[in-house]
């Protein structure tokens, strides 16, 4: 497929291992895909068979129960044949290096190998390695590319195009991939990006990544959605913050703090009342449980146009879905 | 009584006459084609190109269009001997440092089991007088096991052949130890040469701190790590009055710190390595683990003030602070990799491309600064000059070369310059006046 805006970042879209793999258009381009697998999901036969006989490995060397689940669900509605592996199964309990592991898996001839790993760059490695599409599914603290699609597509669906709404990403901003992924993707589809969070929890130098920001959320109030992320309990035995009660009474998100007009997102999963309060989850405005319905289908679309996509227009679905239907 | 302090494999005695060469001596009158006569492994007559008789026996190399230098000396090398043999030996050490022009290495403790102690020294010190192609000499450490608690038999270490000492690797973190070893050193002598960190503010960082590793999403390692250690330990030395060498300087507080506490008087010194005078923390963004090192690589205004500190003498030498990892070892994610990289073979090469070649430092004052180690350490300056040991490099500056991923004397190949093409071949080293590295088109030419 030519690139919707003649760039060359697309045309070489083999694998998806960061944000920056996709441009502006690549990512609209996922995203409508997206939403016509939306449609068939609202099918009672919820499968295509664009992917049938070809092979989805998922290798998950962190624990992870959204992720790998919406990978596995997504592959298996594309009529993939899924193999998981999660870490505490593969042999890297045995020091089996994760090359070695690629080579096994390569055995296999797999179409796609989505793996999330503890640290950055692990996807890269393996894109080297293997003549598969190789997905990042979050590497070490470094993105979470499509966590960040999945995100965009929950906000374009609610609000259309994303240009010029303020976001505000609040909380352990320096332990996230999902914010480095959501700061880049959001900039790019025209947003404006704040981050904020204890000073401790903001990496120096984050303002290059296009965001700017601000140290408390005093300024809350001019935020269109506010992105909350996930505080995790060690980084206050490692002292990054004094406290939870500190933290909560200076970060935490609830109905105090948000304004009628604003929409809430959370990554998952939710320390509740940490980072934010029950009365904020479960309010109107929370896009938590759409984010998570977005994660099949947008990771129906990154897979398709990986393994499918070259070649095909839009309506190379609404003939697979035709096919899934005369299958039915 | 002297001691013996650099050590290695005998061989014969060079008898070689290199001819018309454009000889360079950074420290003297010599810039211009010489026939240069080595006799019985010294530098017997200097002569106009053209005018010197081969004398019977000799070698004669044809030097016409190539430079000749004095050989390179580097303070700081890792050789992994004993107990990590399969990244580098004496033996494979010394002949890399051969092919890159050197006539002498000066090896860290860091090994397995650390050096600490003269037995193993003096073991250390047999090996290379049996193996070593170029002069190698030992640093052990400050502390023993590296550990930081307790002092080195720093004294019977240098009656061992002791060149000096460091923790290199690590920090000497508590001031007070650090300052009981300066006091110790006016019994034994020896520079103590300092690797510069602050583990409270580095943590687990693996890269600079700064807006790159803010992007990639991993720990960072703050300049201030360094510099702030810089000049904590200046001010030590100068209270005790006592010789300290920075190693491997990576930053503007640094050097701002190395030359305010020399302009006071203090007896410090410091290095720098090709690396960070030529590459900054953006080649991280590969998230290819050859760009890790420690320090890490640092931004441009960093490199700027490195090559600014090199060019004024803040900074005294070039070291190369080679680290050879074996390739499994450096194939896992950035976070995991170890940290170091590769560089007795790329060193000089690396300068004159990057550096010479473009006119941000001339020529003669690199060869300088890579010949000056020798004298950090109290140990002569290899000179061209009628009556000084043969330690010679003879390059071909027109020639270029890509650097590979294998083909190295080297038993490792982590170079963060793979894929650069270079210009500048060495033909020919003779260290301690013994021919210690001979390109095959040299042969030819004989």
């Amino acid at each position: 497929m030519t690139p919707l805006d003649g760039s060359r970042r697309d045309e070489a879209f083999r694998h998806l291992l960061s944000i920056d793999d996709l441009d502006r258009a690549g990512i609209e381009r996922i995203l409508d895909r997206a939403v016509s697998f939306a449609e068939v999901a609202g099918r009672e036969i919820k499968k295509v068979p664009a992917l049938r006989g070809r092979t989805v490995v998922n290798l998950f060397y962190e624990a992870s129960t959204r992720t790998s689940s919406s990978f596995e669900l997504a592959a298996k509605r594309l009529s993939a044949d899924v193999v998981s592996i999660r870490a505490t199964t593969s042999s890297a309990t045995k020091g089996e290096s994760l090359k070695d592991e690629i080579a096994t898996l390569t055995a296999y001839d797999p179409a796609a190998i989505v793996i999330r790993s503890p640290h950055a760059g692990a996807a890269q490695l393996v894109a080297r390695w293997t003549d598969a599409a190789v997905v990042n599914a979050g590497d070490g603290k470094h993105e979470h590319p499509t966590q960040a699609l999945l995100d965009v597509y929950t906000l374009r669906r609610r609000l259309g195009a994303l240009d010029e709404k303020r976001i505000w990403i609040v909380g352990d901003v320096l332990h996230s991939r999902v914010a480095r992924s959501d700061i880049l993707a959001f900039v790019r589809m025209g947003a404006e990006v704040t981050v904020s969070g204890p000073p401790t929890l903001i990496p120096r130098g984050i303002e290059a990544l296009g965001c700017t920001v601000a140290p408390t959320l005093d300024r809350l109030e001019e935020a269109d959605v506010v992105y909350v992320l996930r505080m995790q309990n060690e980084r206050m035995n490692e002292a990054y913050v004094p406290s939870l009660r500190e933290y909560t009474a200076r970060y935490q998100v609830n109905a105090a703090r948000l304004r009628p007009h604003q929409l809430l997102m959370h990554p998952g999963p939710v320390n509740r009342g940490v980072e934010l309060s029950a009365d904020a989850i479960d309010s109107p405005q929370a896009l938590i449980a759409q984010q998570v319905e977005a994660g099949v289908v947008v990771r129906m679309a990154v897979l398709y146009e990986l393994l499918a996509g070259s070649g095909t227009s839009g309506s190379a679905v609404a003939e697979a879905g035709a096919e899934a239907v005369a299958l039915a | 009584m002297s001691v013996a302090r650099l050590f290695h494999a005998p061989a014969a005695a060079a008898q070689l006459l290199i001819r018309g060469a454009h000889a360079l001596d950074p420290r003297g009158e010599l810039d211009a084609p010489h026939d240069v006569l080595v006799r019985d492994g010294a530098i017997a007559e200097l002569g106009a190109s053209g005018t010197l008789p081969a004398p019977d026996g000799a070698d004669v190399v044809e030097g016409e269009g190539l430079h000749l230098f004095p050989a390179f000396f580097d303070p700081h090398v890792h050789l992994r001997t004993p107990g990590q043999e399969h990244k580098e030996t004496l033996a494979s050490g010394t002949a890399a440092a051969a092919a890159g022009g050197y006539c002498g290495i000066v090896a860290m403790p860091n090994t397995a089991p650390a050096l600490d102690s003269a037995p193993l020294l003096r073991a250390l010190c047999e090996q290379a007088a049996r193996e070593a192609r170029v002069p190698v000499g030992f640093m052990p450490a400050i502390t023993r096991g590296l550990a930081g608690s307790e002092l080195t038999e720093m004294a019977e270490l240098r009656d061992a052949g002791a060149l000096g000492f460091t923790d290199d690797g690590r920090p000497v973190v508590a001031a007070g130890m650090l300052r009981r070893a300066l006091q110790y050193q006016r019994l034994c002598g020896g520079v103590l040469a300092l690797h510069e960190e602050d583990p409270s503010l580095s943590g687990q960082g693996v890269m600079h701190e700064g807006a790159v590793s803010a992007r990639l999403g991993m720990a960072g390692i703050p300049s201030i790590s360094e510099s702030t250690m810089v000049a904590r330990d200046a001010a030590i030395a100068a209270y005790e009055q006592a010789r300290v060498h920075f190693q491997h300087l990576s930053c503007v507080e640094s050097v701002e710190a190395l030359a305010a506490w020399k302009a006071s008087g203090a007896r410090v010194s410091g290095e720098v390595s090709p690396h960070h005078l030529t590459l900054t923390d953006e080649a991280v963004r590969s998230l290819d683990s050859r760009f890790k090192m420690n320090p890490p690589l640092r931004t441009e205004a960093d490199r700027q003030a490195l090559i600014a500190g090199l060019r004024d003498g803040t900074i005294e030498c070039v070291a190369t602070d080679h680290a050879p990892h074996a390739r499994h070892e450096k194939e896992v994610p950035f976070e995991e990799a170890p940290m170091g990289v590769t560089g007795l073979e790329t060193a000089f090469p690396v300068l004159y491309t990057d550096l010479v070649l473009p006119g941000v430092l001339p020529l003669a004052l690199v060869v300088e600064r890579m010949t000056a180690g020798a004298a950090v350490l109290d140990l002569p300056t290899p000179r061209i000059a009628v009556g000084e040991p043969a330690n010679l490099a003879l390059l071909d500056l027109a020639a270029e070369w890509e650097v590979g991923g294998r083909g190295y004397a080297s038993k490792s190949a982590n170079s963060c310059f793979e894929g650069r093409t270079l210009h500048g071949v060495v033909r020919l080293t003779v260290a301690a006046g013994l021919l210690a590295h001979r390109e095959a088109t040299v042969e030819a030419l004989a």
